[in-house]
């Protein structure tokens, strides 16, 4: 493993596997009674939260404790983020404190590779989310929802070799879309972004994925065995990226109907929190072919395998 | 009145090797082997390229209002460490220098630092804001006597009032140079929009936002017969905009800086703030462009946009940092690289677009004058053949220099203004060229 995880991009093809190994057994420590490893006894992880995202706080903090770490939660929100000097004073004051991780969540692209190439801290950093750009925990957690629901028990040791991934919705502001297009053609999968054209980059050559703008074609040829929606976020909605939300609810949101068109097999998925009615219906989001709620349990177990191959100090040496 | 300084055998941007004897403030002789009289400082120029000052038509001096930054003096001093003798100081201070009060303090503290002759750009419009024309009379009238205009910085987006200014400072031979932006398609912008600003989840500031406002203003300037000055192109639409136009006959003007000439967006995955400009650093083929129509003239001049900022301005995450890098110290070894190390020009196209273009453009008739008997003392004088390594160390009070670590042709030997010797064997000197000097 790396010092930092920044990016889905950053892993290998066998470091990814190995992540992904490494949290199924977390998986089954967390099936356990007492869910507690002495892992990471005496180390001090900070999740330093610029933004608000309660739902990635606890995940990492849920996966912090069960391997034993000192948890200090820092939430910068609202503080003066936008004069530019606090990241890097909160930085250093992590630093004097002795932090052996930071888990970092910001609004502006690019903030945990500052943190990271920085001389303010020494520690690991972990990316949790930065701006439209990353979000590679996320990404780890869906290909390991994936494996899992394709592979079964058969899973460690597995990638996700052929499985087309089709991903619906906000790309152009998306830092799930980003990172999973990354790990997923790193592990072998074939990735297919569906977009309306305002919602895609003006220019997508370096992505690793196939550019569709009709879902129902898309879902016809391709025959996706997943197909991830995207949150739509609210700021979207008035910046004329498309006419209204009832008219993007029809040609970009998943519904009965398109659950129908899909092999019996394929599983819809959503990084959540979900826009019932938005990206996804409720008879989708409930149907027994939902990942959501095993993404947010399998969440917990990526991050402490995340956690485990960064901090323990039986990583390999640093790459 | 300065001493007498006599230069021994220097090359021309011609190729001639010649003697030039510097009397007071003007060149007094050029001829081979010139006897030095006495008191007479004698500087050995073998090996040495000797050029009219260079005159910088697009600085951030940051005085009055952001002296943490720059000041006239430290703008200046870099300047002159760079060959310049004059510079254009834009108009985005704290105050605004919108009015004939405020351009006449800046051009006050230029004669006082004494390092280059400082011109004070007006802003077009009241506070930079677009709004409501600034009164540009008053400061073309003013003892600063402006003539060049511009809302550098943002851009002079209504083109109502883009037309009007075009043809007010017909008046008094003025010219607007235009920052072209479209405000509304570069909304919260970071980077050039492309392959990079889509992998890096940075908001894109796409090519066509300031190729349109030139498309544009080059046809309000044909249509009420102006002159139009584009500050820094960074696209190739925008040489072919500006091509067209000057084919068609109409009267534009078209700038480069340095750093558009050499770095590419490729740049911005380190996330590093240093390269964080405005306009943004382009894609190879961009720069590719820039660097051809420098050669073939479609470009005219190389204006640095020196824009100095303080530490904590930059050593931040990228959209906090501000925009903007100095550039007065290596736009000459940049120059020299883009022309005469590619081996596709020559020292007089150097000297066109680093001093007697950009003169022109101003209306600055003392300096770019060549290198000749009766002309104004303003010389500089390079090593072309050293290759130095940049350093972060520098005349200007900021250091967010994007070329540090890189190796670059060329340096500044002496810089002589108006007689006075402010950079002597690459050193500055220690005080400015006083009234009596
Ligand atoms: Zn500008």
């Amino acid at each position: 493993m790396t010092k930092h995880l920044l990016s889905a991009g950053d892993l290998s093809r066998e470091q990814a596997i190995e992540i992904l190994d490494i949290a199924e057994g977390m998986s089954n420590v967390n099936d356990r009674e007492i869910k507690k490893l002495p892992t990471l006894r005496g180390k001090t992880v900070v999740n330093l939260f610029f933004e608000d995202s309660t739902r990635t706080r606890i995940s990492f903090e849920v996966a912090e404790k069960r391997l034993s770490a000192d948890v200090i939660n820092f939430s910068a929100k609202g503080s003066s983020v936008s004069k530019g000097e606090s990241l890097k004073d909160t930085a250093q004051t992590l630093e004097a404190i002795g932090a052996d991780a930071v888990v970092i969540r910001h609004s502006a692209s690019g903030a945990a590779n500052v943190l990271a190439h920085s001389n303010w801290i020494q520690g690991s950093i972990i990316n949790a989310g930065d701006g439209t750009h990353e979000h590679p925990t996320q990404a780890l957690l869906d290909a390991f929802t994936m494996r899992k629901r394709i592979h079964g028990a058969q899973s460690p040791g597995k990638a996700l070799d052929g499985v087309k991934v089709a991903i619906v919705g906000d790309i152009l502001h998306s830092r799930v879309a980003r990172s999973n297009q990354l790990l997923l053609s790193t592990l072998g999968a074939e990735v297919h972004f569906v977009a309306p054209p305002t919602l895609l980059p003006q220019n997508a050559s370096g992505f690793k994925a196939a550019l569709h703008y009709n879902l129902d074609e898309m879902l016809a040829t391709e025959k996706p065995d997943v197909v991830m929606m995207l949150r739509l976020q609210a700021e979207r909605m008035n910046a004329s990226y498309f006419p209204t939300e009832r008219e993007y609810a029809r040609i970009w949101g998943f519904n009965a109907g398109r659950l129908g068109a899909l092999k019996d097999s394929a599983i819809v998925m959503h990084p959540g929190p979900m826009n019932r009615g938005l990206e996804i219906d409720a008879v989708t989001a409930d149907s027994p072919r939902s990942t959501v709620l095993e993404q947010v349990t399998n969440g917990v177990s990526i991050r402490m395998a995340v956690l485990y191959s960064l901090l323990s100090g039986e990583r390999s040496a640093d790459v | 009145m300065s001493k007498q300084i006599l230069l021994k055998n220097a090359q021309l941007a011609s190729g001639e090797v010649t003697d030039i004897l510097v009397a007071g403030d003007r060149i007094v002789e050029v001829a081979t082997a010139i006897t030095a009289p006495s008191e007479t400082e004698v500087l050995d120029c073998t090996g040495l390229v000797a050029l009219p000052g260079f005159v910088d038509l697009h600085t951030h001096l940051r005085e009055p209002g952001f002296e943490q930054s720059e000041t006239v003096l430290t703008g200046t001093q870099a300047a002159a460490m760079g060959g310049y003798t004059a510079v254009h100081a834009m108009a985005n201070t704290m105050p605004v220098a919108d009015t004939a009060g405020v351009v006449e303090q800046i051009a006050g503290l230029g004669i006082e630092a004494g390092y280059a002759d400082v011109y004070p750009i007006g802003a077009v419009t009241v506070g930079l804001e677009g709004k409501q024309m600034a009164e540009l009379g008053a400061m073309a009238n003013s003892k600063a006597k402006v003539r060049v205009f511009s809302d550098d910085g943002k851009c002079v987006h209504d083109p109502v009032l883009m037309r009007r200014a075009l043809e007010y400072v017909k008046a008094f031979g003025g010219v607007i140079a235009q920052h072209a932006q479209d405000p509304r398609l570069t909304e919260g912008a970071q980077m050039n929009e492309g392959k990079v600003s889509a992998e890096l989840g940075l908001t894109g500031w796409p090519s066509v936002a300031e190729e349109s406002i030139i498309a544009r203003d080059v046809l309000l300037a044909e249509h009420v017969d102006s002159r139009v000055h584009i500050c820094h192109l960074s696209t190739r639409g925008s040489v072919e905009i500006v091509k067209w136009a000057k084919a068609r006959g109409i009267r534009v003007t078209a700038e480069v800086t340095p750093h558009h000439l050499i770095l590419d967006d490729e740049l911005v995955r380190s996330y590093d703030a240093v390269y964080k400009v405005n306009p943004p650093l382009r894609t190879q083929d961009d720069v590719l462009a820039l660097r051809e129509a420098l050669i073939d003239g479609t470009i005219d001049i190389i204006g640095t946009d020196h824009a100095p900022h303080p530490i904590e301005a930059k050593d931040c995450e990228w959209n906090a940092a501000a925009f903007g890098m100095l550039g007065l110290e290596t736009a000459a070894s940049i120059a020299q690289l883009v022309l005469i190390e590619s081996g596709k020009s020559d020292w007089n196209r150097l000297v066109e677009v680093l001093a007697t273009k950009p003169a022109q453009i101003a209306g600055d008739a003392e300096n770019g004058q060549p290198i000749a008997v009766g002309s104004i003392a303003n010389i500089t004088v390079i090593d072309p053949k050293a290759n130095r390594t940049v350093v972060a160390e520098s005349a200007s009070r900021s250091i967010n220099n994007p070329y540090v670590g890189m190796q670059l042709p060329g340096r500044v030997i002496h810089t002589i203004y108006r007689g006075y010797q402010t950079v002597k064997n690459g050193e500055l000197a220690s005080r400015g060229r006083g009234r009596n000097d």
